[in-house]
């Protein structure tokens, strides 16, 4: 829904992290329950890189699937359903989020060659 | 452009490497060969949150609110489940002995803000519609611009109005002390299960257009049931903006809150 705007923000941070230096690969860590889609993310990253001066650099997604641990059966279970968020065992609601809340840059792949548009002859 | 990025005072953003925890040591640099070929490329290892400087943000905004004494709540819902309309009833009600402050960001226009007008509240419009994302949700830095049209000393509560939206705006914490929603009757009664962040996220859940009950194939009782099977703590509480029923159980929650009190 607001992918561009979480592309902005992932450029920002890559370029916190890349000292100036060309970036081909930005690695980046996704919970599902972000509600972010993948594909709408790829897209837009196609847009933002070039206004952000990385106009190589290739988003690399990892996704990682939601867990939770009931507090009323005791279990840690993955959320395999797409919109449920309660226990797969025993259908509780009181659950504690395990996993799937992840959104980070986990890392880049950076190479010396400059960034083109700050190359001076 | 940039949600993330935006200067109100006119300053250029400049990273501060200081206070994250970044690691450049791995870096070999070589400066030396700009011929425009890569030379090898090589991993920085980085697992920086994306939502990092949102959140410094919003801890911005929230030593703002306390520093005044001022509680805040973001108020969000799908459009037209009544955020305004209760909003207006509120400011009505507590007008005499809470001092409130509006940040209206679900506008097209300034409709929302003209209906809230003349309710004895300080109101700051947000134009969130000039910029990628804007249309989606309030993030920090927006609230940031927005307190800026307010005056905290003067108020105890400030009431969020976020835009219209069941995904995003519960991913942006914008300094908010606790997160209310608007779910009417109208909307059926799967979208607690649809949007489980959402409803998972918030403290109280206003179950509005109950005075539409009688025409609509719906029983509140099963609309209650529903929420608590994603959220079983939120409090909920069936009322009607329009017919007033329910409201003072709602006045009553807003007004522990405002003083800081438990709220359930
Ligand atoms: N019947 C009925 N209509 C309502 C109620 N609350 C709001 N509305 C109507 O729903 C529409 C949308 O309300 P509004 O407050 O603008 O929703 P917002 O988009 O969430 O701010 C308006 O026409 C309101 O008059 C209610 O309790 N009962
Ligand atoms: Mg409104
Ligand atoms: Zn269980
Ligand atoms: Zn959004």
């Amino acid at each position: 829904m607001h992918e561009l705007a979480l592309c902005e923000a992932i450029a920002d941070v890559v370029k916190s992290h890349a000292d100036g230096q060309h970036v081909d690969v930005v690695r980046v860590r996704i919970g599902a329950l972000r509600q972010v889609v993948p594909e709408s993310l790829s897209f837009c990253w196609s847009m933002v890189r070039d206004f952000a001066d990385m106009p190589e650099a290739e988003l690399e997604l990892e996704s990682v699937t939601a867990a939770v641990q009931c507090r009323s059966c005791g279990h840690d279970s993955e959320i395999t359903s797409q919109w449920s968020l309660l226990c797969p065992r025993c259908d509780s609601a009181d659950v504690a989020v395990l996993r799937g809340n992840e959104f980070l840059v986990t890392s880049l792949d950076v190479s010396d060659r400059e960034p083109q548009q700050t190359q001076k002859e | 452009m940039g949600r993330f990025h935006r200067h109100d005072d006119g300053t250029v953003h400049d990273h501060d490497h200081g206070d994250h925890d970044h690691d450049h040591g791995d870096h070999d640099h070589d400066h030396g060969d700009h011929s425009g070929y890569r030379t090898g490329s090589q991993r920085v290892d980085v697992l920086e949150a994306i939502f990092a400087e949102n959140d410094a943000r919003a801890g911005a905004n929230r030593e703002a609110f306390e520093s005044n004494g001022v509680r805040a709540l973001n108020l969000m819902s799908s459009p037209g489940s009544g955020k305004t309309t209760i909003l207006s009833a509120t400011l009505d009600e507590l007008g005499g002995d809470v001092a409130v402050g509006v940040i209206e960001g679900d506008i097209a226009t300034d409709l929302d803000a003209t209906k809230l007008a003349g309710r004895g509240a300080q109101i700051s419009l947000l134009n969130t519609g000039n910029g990628f994302g804007g249309e989606c949700h309030l993030d920090a830095p927006m609230v940031t611009r927005a307190l800026r049209g307010l005056e905290l000393p003067g108020l105890d509560l400030v009431v969020i109005e976020n835009v219209g939206n069941l995904v995003c705006p519960a991913e942006f914490d914008v300094g908010e002390h606790a997160k209310a929603m608007v779910y009417s009757v109208t909307e059926g009664d799967d979208k607690p299960l649809k949007y489980p962040v959402m409803f998972r996220a918030v403290d109280v859940v206003l179950l509005n257009k109950i005075d539409l009950v009688p025409y609509l194939d719906v029983d509140v009782e099963n609309y209650v049931t529903r929420v608590r099977e994603v959220n079983p703590t939120a409090t909920i509480l069936p009322v009607s903006a329009r017919t007033g029923a329910g409201m003072d159980a709602w006045f009553d929650w807003l007004r522990r809150f405002a003083a800081g009190a438990p709220t359930d």
